[in-house]
């Protein structure tokens, strides 16, 4: 009886729980909606799509469209960059090789240091070389600080738990180093490598403190954003923060599809 | 750090220059963005400046500046408040939700898409996820407006936004997933028969999970603290957008500091600030050991 109970408050604390993660962001995905005088809180005053086309005319809101660009362009840099550099570093990593202790308090330093003293120091360095930051310079290394030791740790992850009988059959088998890399070690371990990749997109499409002293002139989204939080006050802002929300959610799905995918084909 | 010291050989004399090329992006980018640039943050606070431009020099005028100041100390005493109150509640939460995903859900399946769906919030905007707790919170908000209509108040309460409640609220529901998952993941891996010796022994839940699963979480719940001591400690916009300018925090102090160009002002504040926070870590890795976990 008491394990009944107890396990009936446990299972209600994960739903509240999940109630508490979701609960504000439907808030909003339904204010967003509100007719075209409704306002930023309950309760709804019409239905309408009004807000959504304010978002695209341009002096309502600063650069969306322009700034949506940047950041889905930066995204995919992070991403790409990310993957390939913290893939190689993995495979560095299962050998001792010289400073490969330094290279890892690096890598883990880079994940404590506070992101705004990141984006402060990028952007001194920009500075004292005489070099404009942008989006595409200064702001992509700044975000790569944080996206890669993040990747570095899932590759750690991955080859703890990686059977090297694999490997070493095709070896026997005459495969060169790049064969068995490429034909066994990366259909076995593709499923992180989309974690990577996605975690990579995701955490520079939202990244505001590592960008906001390293984007130069041009804004990205999460900056953009920030601008709208003190100068808007109407459901625009609830707009905008549906459609990159559900843009997140679609990205999200994709890579879950993916990786069910790459596993079906496992099996 | 060696993972697997059997890894498929390349041609003897090649090994050392494959390895090095496989590490050198990561080292490169490394070196330039994030070593570079910390160095550039320790010379410029030794820098003088007026109210029009940087003036290199070599003194402590900045660091005086900033220890002998009693809003510095006030603004650290604030942000530590913020940390530790932050710390131990996402810290009960997220053991909580990690012990109910790790042992009361069974079923494989259910166990992969719940912990899913606990995941997926955090990989969308943490500036949204503030913004909505706007229409939740405010003074015409949903809950003021449902405890008004229940009669459990008679005015709507001003503490619930731009007040420390609302920063604290919107920290563990930014936070809480980096206390979720390192738990979640140690929790995993504990030995279910020593939690079946220890009902046999006689331990009740309760003892069984202080005496068992706590202490074999600990490296979990470790790895957790340091990201959200290290989130916390160098926030500003949390802080800012959920306090509505009423309360401090040190990361709000150096964006202001840089915002009016006081460049090697904001200099050596961070550098306090990251003195301070790599004290914390160490404090934490010397109390549990987490290299087991990788």
């Amino acid at each position: 009886m008491a394990a009944t109970i107890r396990r009936f408050v446990l299972l209600s604390i994960l739903g509240l729980f999940i109630l508490f993660l979701y609960g504000p962001t439907l808030t909003i995905l339904v204010l967003s909606f509100q007719g075209p005088d409704g306002g930023l809180t309950f309760p709804m005053n019409g239905f309408s799509f009004h807000w959504f086309r304010r978002l695209f005319e341009t002096q309502a809101v600063g650069d969306f469209g322009g700034s949506l660009m940047r950041s889905f362009t930066l995204a995919t840099m992070v991403m790409c960059t990310t993957v390939v550099v913290s893939l190689a570093a993995g495979m560095a990593f299962r050998r001792r090789f010289k400073g490969s202790g330094a290279l890892f308090t690096l890598a883990v330093a880079s994940l404590i240091i506070p992101s705004i003293l990141v984006s402060l120091g990028v952007g001194l360095l920009f500075n004292e070389l005489n070099l404009d930051p942008d989006w595409y310079s200064s702001a992509f290394g700044a975000q790569l600080t944080w996206t890669l030791p993040f990747g570095l740790l899932i590759m750690f992850a991955v080859f703890n738990r990686f059977n090297r009988a694999w490997e070493e059959a095709a070896r026997d088998q005459g495969a060169t180093p790049w064969q068995s890399f490429w034909h066994v070690v990366l259909p076995i371990i593709a499923p992180s490598v989309i974690g990577i990749a996605l975690f990579g997109f995701t955490l520079s499409y939202d990244e505001f403190a590592r960008t906001l002293l390293t984007a130069g002139s041009d804004n990205t989204l999460p900056l953009e954003i920030f601008g709208m939080t003190t100068s808007v006050t109407t459901p625009v802002l609830y707009a905008l923060g549906t459609l990159t929300t559900v843009f997140s959610f679609a990205v999200i799905l994709c890579s879950l599809v993916v990786v069910r995918v790459l596993a079906a084909r496992r099996a | 750090m060696v993972v697997d010291q059997g890894a498929v050989r390349a041609p003897r004399n090649l090994v050392p220059f494959v390895t090095f090329l496989q590490a050198a992006p990561l080292a490169a980018v490394l070196i330039v963005f994030l070593l570079l640039p910390m160095f550039a943050l320790v010379v410029v606070s030794f820098f003088d400046y007026n109210s029009v431009q940087i003036i290199p020099a070599f003194e402590f005028t900045n660091y005086t500046d900033v220890l002998g100041s009693a809003v510095t100390w006030r603004t650290y005493l604030n942000t530590l408040r913020f940390t530790v109150i932050v710390w131990v509640v996402t810290a009960v939460l997220g053991f909580t939700i990690a012990y109910v995903l790790a042992f009361e859900i069974r079923s494989r399946t259910a166990q992969l898409v719940l912990f899913l769906v606990c995941t997926v919030p955090f990989l969308t905007s943490n500036i949204i996820r503030m913004i909505s707790w706007i229409p939740f919170l405010g003074r015409e908000g949903l809950l003021n407006s449902t405890l008004l209509k229940l009669g459990l108040i008679h005015q709507p309460l001003e503490f619930l936004l731009f007040s420390d409640f609302a920063v604290v609220l919107a920290y563990t529901h930014l936070y809480v997933l980096f206390m979720i998952t390192p738990i979640f993941n140690t929790m995993m891996r504990i030995d279910r028969r020593l939690l079946e010796a220890a009902l046999d022994g006689g331990a009740g839940w309760w003892r069984t999970v202080v005496e068992v699963i706590l202490p074999l979480s600990k490296s979990g719940l470790a790895i957790g603290s340091i990201f959200v001591v290290t989130m916390v400690m160098g926030d500003f916009i949390t802080v800012r957008l959920m306090s509505g300018g009423q309360s401090a925090s040190v990361g709000l102090m150096i964006a202001n500091q840089i915002a009016s160009l006081q460049y090697p002002a904001a200099c050596a504040n961070a550098v306090v600030l990251l003195a301070v926070v790599l004290t914390m870590i160490a404090a934490i890795l010397r109390i549990v050991d987490i290299r087991k976990e990788l």
